[in-house]
């Protein structure tokens, strides 16, 4: 997809279907292929811990997917992701518990709902822009939190509610090894169906609309439909992804899905890089990762000389969000494009190896 | 109905408001000059209130003497911001400049919570008497000194942009930065110091919330209650950040007196503002007196 990474030698596109695979080589879909077989063999190797961070990673992924359509390569800001994550996991909790529908069906519906519910804010989007967005967005990010804490019937208030484990066919996927393969799926699957809606008509609208507004609305898109259409997709990646993250943690309490959560996400596709697929995965390890190996370091530090520092050990929480604002800032000075730019960079050094400059 | 309540309550709105008012200018002065929202504005308040509460408590300096001391600490503090952190980011993206912003006040505002803990903490005495009556309703002291000092800083901003070389500058470049380059203004020299000047008045505000309600992080929220403020008044009007904010400061109090006695919907007091926001984005996004922006093709 993303024209900064070198072509072979002697590979030539002679159709248009050529040109839009989204493996660009053989081997890149071989390497995808391999990758995704390995990774259903994982639980019968990894421990629970490193399952827990790669189900965190793909509820994660899939909604930081969703925000990167919408800014990446729609070029609108939302500040009110979390939220919608919110939104989803309270839906799916709430159309299990009182609709009794399967909770294998309610996570798709939580995303319809969240759909809903993502273009009804994005409803101003048709008349404003950039930054005056933005803030519509930090609006809809309070409004939207404050129903979760007001609502009971649907999000149990103050309490919380309970999200039963997913139930397919009479087997509960409610260990960690189980649910593996769940989120497991969830994350290719999105990420393919991702991956096709920037090669469709949609998509390439899309990217239309974020690269010169007024061009694309001479050749004829549709601006207000596709802002809207916009949002509604990436509140639909952000539903599925918190109602993952619902089921998988059994329960949902309305104090997680602050601003802060909102800004996290941000973080993630600007860290990855805006507008790219591979990138937004890449970004969403590294912040998953970022507080762990925060944690890890703390943590051998009592065998150095400096020995245990209380202030470090007892401020941990603050630190770890430092360093979110902190890497935010580093990487907009010094590594704008993201970890995207630098990934294509490494790649292309060791293809010319003695003679890259 | 009661009215003693509401009249109370509209009063607490306006002083509040005032100072709303006031980081709203801040607010619009950052926006004007350099073209920069600034998420980090509730930030400066809540380093400016901490850092004069450590100068009192820790160093024990007289009050006066603390407060011109952070003053001259914000001052350094928002120009050093600007050259080392905003500078990078002209000419970029306005989502990677909004960005940046909520980087730095993520930042700070666990830098401090790091730094001072969380628990909220009360500046030392400055007035003897509590309260004072003026026409029969009590008003505290240190709600009156806002008000005394908000109102100070709004005509020493007017001064400032109407008769100082510098706020000419100032003026000149928010106007038109090429125009003023070409007749030797430093705009380097200008976003600095808006910075700067944004920093120093925020954390006036600060300190004067902090010493009403003591200092905790929920200081920084003010930044977030600004934008309904500067929404309203539109965003690159002094004028009408002030209006704007003295209105935010009066409807949510208004608004919570309703909820409290008829709706009882609950927390109208800071989602109220919000609700208003999105109203205005539909109907009128430029504001009360902002300029609207018309793109030529």
């Amino acid at each position: 997809m993303s024209s900064l990474a070198m072509r072979p030698c002697g590979d030539f596109r002679t159709s248009y279907k050529k040109d839009n695979t989204i493996f660009e080589t053989k081997t890149i879909r071989l390497v995808a292929t391999l990758a995704i077989a390995a990774a259903c063999f994982a639980p019968l190797v990894l421990d629970g811990y490193f399952l827990t961070l790669f189900i965190q990673i793909s509820y994660l992924g899939i909604a930081a997917l969703g925000l990167n359509i919408l800014v990446g390569f729609t070029g609108q800001i939302s500040l009110g992701h979390g939220a919608f994550f919110g939104f989803g996991a309270f839906a799916s909790a709430w159309l299990n518990t009182s609709f009794n529908i399967p909770v294998a069906l309610c996570i798709p519906l939580a995303g319809f709902l969240t759909m809903a519910v993502g273009m009804m804010f994005g409803m101003p989007a048709a008349r404003i822009k950039g930054l005056y967005l933005a803030i519509a967005t930090l609006a809809a990010q309070f409004i939207i939190e404050d129903f979760f804490a007001r609502a009971e019937w649907f999000s149990g208030g103050s309490s919380g509610s309970m999200a039963a484990p997913v139930n397919l066919l009479g087997f509960e996927f409610d260990t960690d090894q189980s649910f593996y393969y769940i989120a497991l799926f969830a994350l290719v699957f999105m990420y393919i169906w991702g991956c096709n809606l920037m090669r469709s008509r949609d998509g390439r609208a899309f990217v239309a609309v974020r690269d010169h507004y007024l061009s694309a609305e001479i050749m004829g898109v549709k601006l207000n439909k596709y802002r809207l259409l916009s949002f509604g997709i990436s509140s639909f990646y952000a539903g599925i992804g918190g109602a993952l993250y619902a089921h998988y943690l059994g329960y949902v309490s309305a104090e997680g899905f602050t601003i802060f959560m909102s800004i996290q996400f941000l973080a993630m596709i600007i860290i990855g890089g805006l507008g790219s697929i591979k990138g937004t995965l890449m970004g969403v390890i590294f912040m998953v990762l970022l507080p762990e190996m925060l944690e890890t370091g703390v943590g051998l530090m009592k065998y150095t000389d400096w020995g245990n520092i209380p202030m470090v050990t007892d401020g941990l929480a603050y630190i770890k969000e430092m360093a979110i604002g902190l890497v935010i800032i580093l990487f907009l000075i010094f590594e704008p494009e993201g970890l995207a730019h630098r990934w294509a960079q490494i790649k292309n050094y060791w293809k010319f190896y003695p003679f890259s400059y | 109905m009661n009215f003693e309540l509401l009249l109370q309550l509209i009063i607490n709105g306006l002083i509040v408001g005032l100072l709303y008012g006031v980081v709203g200018m801040c607010f619009v002065l950052v926006y004007k000059s350099t073209q920069i929202v600034n998420f980090a504005q509730g930030e400066f308040l809540l380093v400016g209130a901490w850092v004069c509460w450590a100068f009192l408590i820790y160093m024990e300096l007289p009050f006066v003497v603390g407060f011109l001391l952070t003053l001259c600490f914000m001052a350094v503090f928002g120009v050093l911001l600007q050259m080392i952190v905003l500078r990078p980011m002209i000419g970029e993206p306005i989502i990677s400049v909004i960005m940046v912003t909520i980087g730095l006040s993520i930042f700070f505002q666990s830098l401090t919570k790091w730094i001072f803990g969380v628990s909220p903490q009360s500046y030392p005495k400055v007035f003897d008497t509590q309260s004072v009556s003026v026409f029969g309703l009590n008003i505290e002291l240190a709600y009156l000194m806002s008000t005394i000092i908000a109102l100070c800083i709004m005509v020493g901003f007017f001064f400032f942009f109407k008769y100082s070389k510098h706020g000419l500058a100032m003026r000149a470049t928010a106007f038109d930065q090429q125009v003023a380059q070409s007749l030797g203004i430093s705009v380097k020299q200008v976003f600095a110091m808006s910075w700067g000047i944004a920093a120093t008045v925020s954390a006036t505000a600060g300190v004067v919330i902090g010493m009403v309600n003591g200092v905790s992080d929920s200081l920084s929220s003010i930044g977030i209650k600004v934008f309904p403020a500067v929404i309203l008044g539109g965003l690159d009007s002094i004028v009408g950040a002030i209006v704007g904010g003295v209105i935010i400061g009066v409807l949510e109090n208004v608004a919570e007196f309703f909820d409290s006695q008829y709706l009882h919907i609950g927390n109208m007091y800071d989602i109220a503002p919000f609700y208003v926001l999105l109203v205005i984005l539909w109907f009128k996004p430029y504001g009360l007196f902002g300029t609207r922006d018309i793109e030529r093709i």
